[in-house]
């Protein structure tokens, strides 16, 4: 089962105004960073990207390009915004967030995780015990006034419980170490992240991998992401990036 | 509200070191942006297990050089190393084990905090957003065995940070244990807030000068060891 595709824009080609992408990263650190400038390229609008900690904040070109080229509808995130309040102000996408142009829904970090999980695990939903106390018990929290609907609440064994989505994009972008022709993925150390659980989450993963492999190359004890998450492979080369944020 | 009564008080790295002298040997426990980064400048040598929810046990000390690996950063952006039994896991796995209870202490910065143990931190209001960056900080809150704040006393323009009620957006409630500033060391007990320590120089009624809830003096008041 060969799932290599000829070239980065073929493995993107049906994707189409509306999507939902699933992003990973934590800041810089495991962004699938030639699948967005893939994506940049291709010019798809009204897109939604589900991130998990920053990997906009971290590759911060490709934001600004999302951004300048009107391609961007919703960010759903933990940490949306540039660390610094004085540069965040400079940003285009702080600038369209502030605006109403940009949504941006944000969720605790493990909640986001677990939204994932759940959706590629065939979970609906979840009751979490994190944001018990805070405007995340509340309603929804987001800079569009008119979206934040109200959440539910349980009290489970005398302790309080947010109700919480499973997310379900239509396409994940991975970044992986190594990949072999038939999807199973490996990570290197702290830029797995996001990348399996956002594998499982979608309904086309799309997978950019530093070394591809023919099959039985990559050792079965080995494999962190199995080929059966992974719909389209591609090889990329490995990105060089900063790691600092502001 | 504001006394604008502002003292002179340790730097943040003395800050760091007494929440140091505070973590017993054996614990698993995650370190917050901010002074509670710092912490890991005093615990070498010390059998504790730093775990970063990017995903990560046993982060060693920050990464210079030729050691600066893209694929290894912790929670804070920063290039890190690791260390003999470090280990990598995904995030999923990363926030099971702080929201279900394995991480002994996790030590966070705050801008408010009350008698209560509620605290503000993750959304400044100043910055005009409904939104902000939450990142893990209320899974901690709801999962760690013991939450600790590390922060300045007051802001820098001499504001109250340690205040009768929250006027910021909360991040937990009831969850701090224990409140570690640059001038004194307080203990959040159902009775309120107790002064443990004092910084060198100053006495109880200073601190209360500079603190909004009514302090209970603890009758072994002593002076902040470092």
């Amino acid at each position: 089962m060969d799932k290599t595709f000829p070239s980065i824009e073929e493995a993107i080609a049906d994707i189409k105004d509306g999507a939902v992408i699933a992003i990973p990263g934590f800041f810089a650190c495991g962004v699938p960073r030639d699948l967005l400038k893939a994506l940049i390229k291709k010019g798809t609008k009204n897109l939604t990207l589900a991130c998990g900690c920053g990997p906009l904040v971290g590759a911060v070109d490709e934001m600004r390009a999302l951004v300048k080229n009107n391609q961007v509808k919703k960010v759903i995130d933990s940490y949306g915004l540039s660390r610094s309040a004085s540069k965040g102000m400079q940003e285009p996408f702080e600038q369209a967030v502030r605006a109403g142009k940009i949504e941006l829904e944000v969720f605790p970090m493990g909640t986001m995780a677990e939204k994932y999980r759940a959706a590629g695990a065939g979970i609906p939903a979840f009751y979490t015990p994190t944001g018990v106390g805070s405007v995340f018990e509340e309603s929804d929290v987001t800079n569009i006034e008119s979206n934040r609907k109200p959440k539910e609440t349980r009290m489970i064994n005398g302790q309080k419980y947010v109700l919480e989505y499973a997310l379900k994009p239509d396409y994940a972008f991975i970044h992986a170490i190594i990949g072999d022709k038939e999807g199973n993925l490996r990570y290197s150390k702290t830029a797995r992240n996001f990348n399996h659980v956002m594998a499982m989450a979608a309904r086309v993963t799309i997978a950019e991998v530093e070394n591809l492999v023919e099959v039985g190359k990559l050792d079965g004890n080995d494999v962190q992401t199995p080929g059966v998450y992974v719909h389209r492979m591609i090889k990329v080369s490995r990105p060089q990036f900063a790691i600092t944020i502001d | 509200m504001s006394q604008k009564v502002k003292f002179e008080g340790l730097p943040r790295e003395m800050i760091a070191l007494r929440v140091s002298r505070e973590i017993k040997e054996g614990s698993y426990v995650n370190l917050g942006i901010g002074i509670p980064t710092l912490i890991s400048n005093w615990t070498e040598g010390v059998d504790i297990v730093l775990q970063a929810e990017i995903g990560m046990l046993k982060t060693g000390s920050l990464a210079e050089g030729d050691d600066v690996d893209q694929d290894l950063i912790n929670a804070s952006c920063q290039a890190v190393t690791a260390l003999p039994g470090s280990s990598y896991f995904d995030i999923v796995e990363s926030f099971a084990m702080i929201r279900g209870g394995h991480i002994d202490i996790a030590v966070m910065g705050a801008l408010q905090i009350n008698a209560r143990g509620d605290y503000a931190g993750w959304s400044n209001p100043s910055r005009g957003l409904f939104v902000g960056n939450v990142g893990g900080s209320m899974d901690l809150c709801a999962g760690a065995k013991k939450l600790f704040i590390a922060m300045e006393h007051t802001t820098k323009d001499g504001e109250l940070k340690i205040v009768n009620e929250l006027s910021y957006p909360a991040t937990a409630l009831g969850k701090v244990s224990m409140l570690f500033t640059d001038l004194a060391v307080i203990e959040i007990t159902p009775k309120g807030m107790v002064l443990k320590e004092v910084m060198a120089g100053l006495t109880a009624k200073d601190i209360q000068s500079v603190t909004g809830p009514k302090l209970i003096i603890a009758k072994d008041l002593k002076e902040i060891e470092l």
